[in-house]
């Protein structure tokens, strides 16, 4: 019934692409990308184990888990209100649509390049998505206990006994694996200058020495494919009290509350208007005037190099979800396959896409390309390591056919409404990453967020930000209804959903 | 006190999501009566029963139809939820976390009488249909408030059970109302039977008064 508006979909955002790529700027600049490539494979090779610094690792996970501990605290509180007030859910998407890179730019304003800064910087945007996230896993459960209980219980005896119990495990299971979306953001925290892996990385691949960077980047693989081992409910409490008593010391920037009012009354307070008075006109058109040529040079430009960059990333990472799912589906490559395909996807979803984007950069020269690569394939490994779960729940017939036939006549068509679900959720989190790899050059909002920040013109960047979450909130709700008028909102979008196989 | 109006219906009409369920229904229900309400699924039993339970809550220990347990938490939790009005919220935290002793005996024996003490500390979803649904009437006996009102509360046990349960029911409540499907059961352990068809009352008799053949005839349950 659907199959025809999936079709017409796909092609829009093909041809969306293809129009896209014919103004994208996509030149190899590098005068010798291969020579460059050659020394990072011998490096993979040849790790330098011994270069590792601990303390860096320590520290990422530090920040890790006290950032998420207080994500998910906050969120959770955040969550029981969630439903009843407009202002809870307006305010948690705006700390979610804010990216973490975006709030350590902001924080080091404040808390300079301190534990506060790392650990606030993943703390808040994910309280804003565990509110969410939350708040949905209770609006699912099932709650057919609250009828029973006696009247006059009162509300919290009834939060705890009927209803958090129904959402516990979920709630643990799902809060455990954003432990591992936080470590691979803490790396990423790293490039601004605070001293986890991604500040030592960045250092490794300015300079060539890819020896050491694949022995740190080995580490990290271990730390998230041993997350099972070493983060679970019972290792919490110790995990939470060793990152607190081990977070690094800050550098500088003197009273955090004596910056943070001056971060608020005077640095974010658009210029005009700073030393202007309020009640006359001539301050408000000049306000206007300023907000007009911020948006003329700086908001269009970055918002159209955005788009640009996110739909050609978009489509790549679909063509290849598609072609890479048969690669971790047991119907498709056996039993032995499977989990090397699995190992494949996991490493390459591990791999923060900004570090990528950053380690290309060096390789290709600057332009679009790095970073749509880096987007494609992060986030094709994962919809393409949850398509592949999706094809081994699905319930093939005895005399189903094999190979090309069975994927081109039976799976792809069946899944295909779920991958344009995973696809269409993805879209909003690939244009988030587009802003954001500004910071590396590419000329979309982050670049002049960043540029901002740098000139301390924070007044400026706060406009620019805002504009992102604007850009952000209507690339949603363009994906909600879109999935909406498909049909396939009710299918699984989170990582977490997806049929454990 | 015997005898007195503790729910009353008068030309009551009900709709379930949007559908009309029951029409003009008179029924009055007075203190120590005991009542089965019996039908066809269908036959708007379930909505009757919201009605009066609507009238007065909280004098109502409530049998759901599904047996509405909280299922990650033990079976222990699920029975002590009957009172969480009687004790005050930080108290209920507490037992969530560290009963006291003086709780689990409790729960133990009210446990003890629908024969699943135990299972006190097994979670309540790893139990059997027939275990979840005596957990559930086990929540109502230890709420102990007078009516009790049930909704096929014996309906996965086989029959000899079920009227073990209904007898410790009937011992612990003073005035219940019962949809039941058992024949036997309704004239066995109900002094009055309200036979519904269609959304209408069709019979509202003393059981002594009704045969086994009379109530098959009315909705074609088994003999």
């Amino acid at each position: 019934m659907n199959r025809l508006a999936f079709g017409n979909t796909s092609l829009l955002f093909l041809i969306s692409a293809l129009l896209c790529l014919a103004v994208a700027d996509l030149a190899v600049t590098a005068l010798n990308p291969w020579a460059e490539m050659a020394r990072l494979a011998r490096g993979i090779l040849r790790p330098d184990v011994l270069s590792v610094e601990a303390w860096s690792v320590v520290w990422t996970v530090a920040f890790a888990v006290v950032g998420v501990g207080i994500g998910a605290t906050a969120g959770f509180l955040l969550a029981i209100a969630f439903p009843h007030f407009t202002a809870v859910r307006v305010s948690a998407m705006v700390l979610r649509s804010i990216h973490e890179l975006f709030w350590a730019l902001l924080l080091i304003q404040v808390f300079g390049l301190g534990p506060a800064t790392g650990v606030l910087a993943i703390a808040i945007p994910y309280a804003g998505i565990f509110a969410k996230v939350f708040a949905e896993m209770i609006e699912e459960a099932d709650l057919a206990a609250v009828s029973v209980l006696p009247s006059g219980t009162s509300a919290i005896s009834a939060f705890a006994f009927a209803r958090l119990p129904e959402v516990a495990e979920r709630f643990k299971t799902y809060t455990l694996y954003r432990l591992e979306c936080g470590l691979r953001s803490t790396l990423v925290l790293g490039f601004v200058g605070l001293p986890t892996i991604g500040f030592h990385l960045e250092g490794y691949f300015k300079q060539g020495k890819y020896a050491e960077a694949a022995a740190l980047l080995g580490v990290f693989y271990l730390l998230i494919g041993t997350r099972r081992l070493w983060a679970r409910a019972s290792t919490v409490p110790v995990l939470l009290i060793g990152s607190l008593l081990l977070l690094p010391e800050g550098v500088g920037g003197g009273s955090a509350l004596a910056n943070l009012v001056r971060f608020v009354t005077h640095d974010i307070v658009p210029a005009p208007l700073r030393n202007g008075d309020p009640g006359s006109l001539a301050t408000w058109s000049a306000f206007a005037g300023w907000l007009q040529a911020i948006a003329w040079h700086q908001v269009v430009p970055g918002v159209c190099n955005t788009i640009v960059l996110a739909q050609i990333a978009l489509v790549g990472m679909g063509i290849l979800a598609l072609v890479l799912f048969p690669l971790v589906s047991r119907q498709f490559v056996g039993r032995i396959g499977q989990p090397a395909g699995r190992v494949l996807l996991v490493v390459v979803r591990s791999t923060p896409e900004y570090m990528l984007a950053y380690l290309l950069l060096q390789l290709l020269g600057p332009s679009m390309l790095p970073a749509i690569i880096a987007l494609a394939v992060h986030n094709g490994a994962i919809v393409g390591y949850l398509m592949g779960r999706h094809a081994d729940a699905l319930d093939y017939r005895a005399d189903a056919p094999h190979g090309f036939n069975l994927y081109a006549y039976d799976t792809a068509p069946r899944l295909y409404g779920q991958f344009l679900a995973y696809s269409l959720y993805r879209w909003e989190i690939i244009v988030r990453e587009s802003a954001i790899f500004g910071i590396l050059g590419v000329a979309t909002l982050g670049y002049y967020v960043d540029a901002a920040i740098s000139e301390l013109r924070l007044d400026v960047a706060m406009v620019l930000i805002l504009a992102t979450v604007g850009m952000c909130a209507v690339i949603d709700a363009v994906s909600r209804r879109l999935r909406r008028a498909l049909r396939i909102s009710a299918l699984a979008t989170r990582l977490a959903d997806a049929p454990a196989v | 006190m015997a005898g007195d109006i503790v729910f009353e219906l008068k030309g009551a009409c009900a709709g379930y999501n949007g559908r009309p369920v029951l029409f003009d229904i008179d029924l009055t229900v007075r203190a120590s009566e005991r009542v089965a309400v019996m039908g066809r699924s269908g036959a708007g039993k379930s909505t009757l029963l919201g009605l009066l339970y609507a009238q007065r809550p909280a004098d109502v220990a409530l049998v759901p139809q599904a047996s509405a347990l909280v299922k990650p938490l033990s079976v222990f939790h699920n029975v002590y939820m009957g009172r969480l009005d009687r004790h005050s919220t930080v108290y209920n935290l507490r037992t969530l976390v560290w009963p006291a002793a003086c709780r689990v005996v409790e729960v133990r024996a009210v446990l003890a009488s629908v024969g699943l003490e135990g299972e006190i500390f097994n979670a309540a979803g790893a139990l059997s249909g027939g275990q979840q649904q005596r957990t559930s009437v086990a929540r109502a006996l230890y709420n102990g408030r007078p009516i009790l009102i049930g909704d096929e509360p014996v309906s996965a046990l086989d029959r000899v059970q079920g009227a073990d349960v209904l007898s410790r029911l009937k011992e612990r409540h003073e005035t219940i109302v019962l949809a039941l499907h058992d024949v036997h059961h309704a004239l066995e352990h109900a002094d009055r039977v309200v036979v519904l068809e269609h959304g209408r009352k069709v019979i509202d008799e003393p059981s002594r008064k009704l045969t086994a053949n009379d109530l098959l005839r009315h909705f074609g349950g088994e003999p």
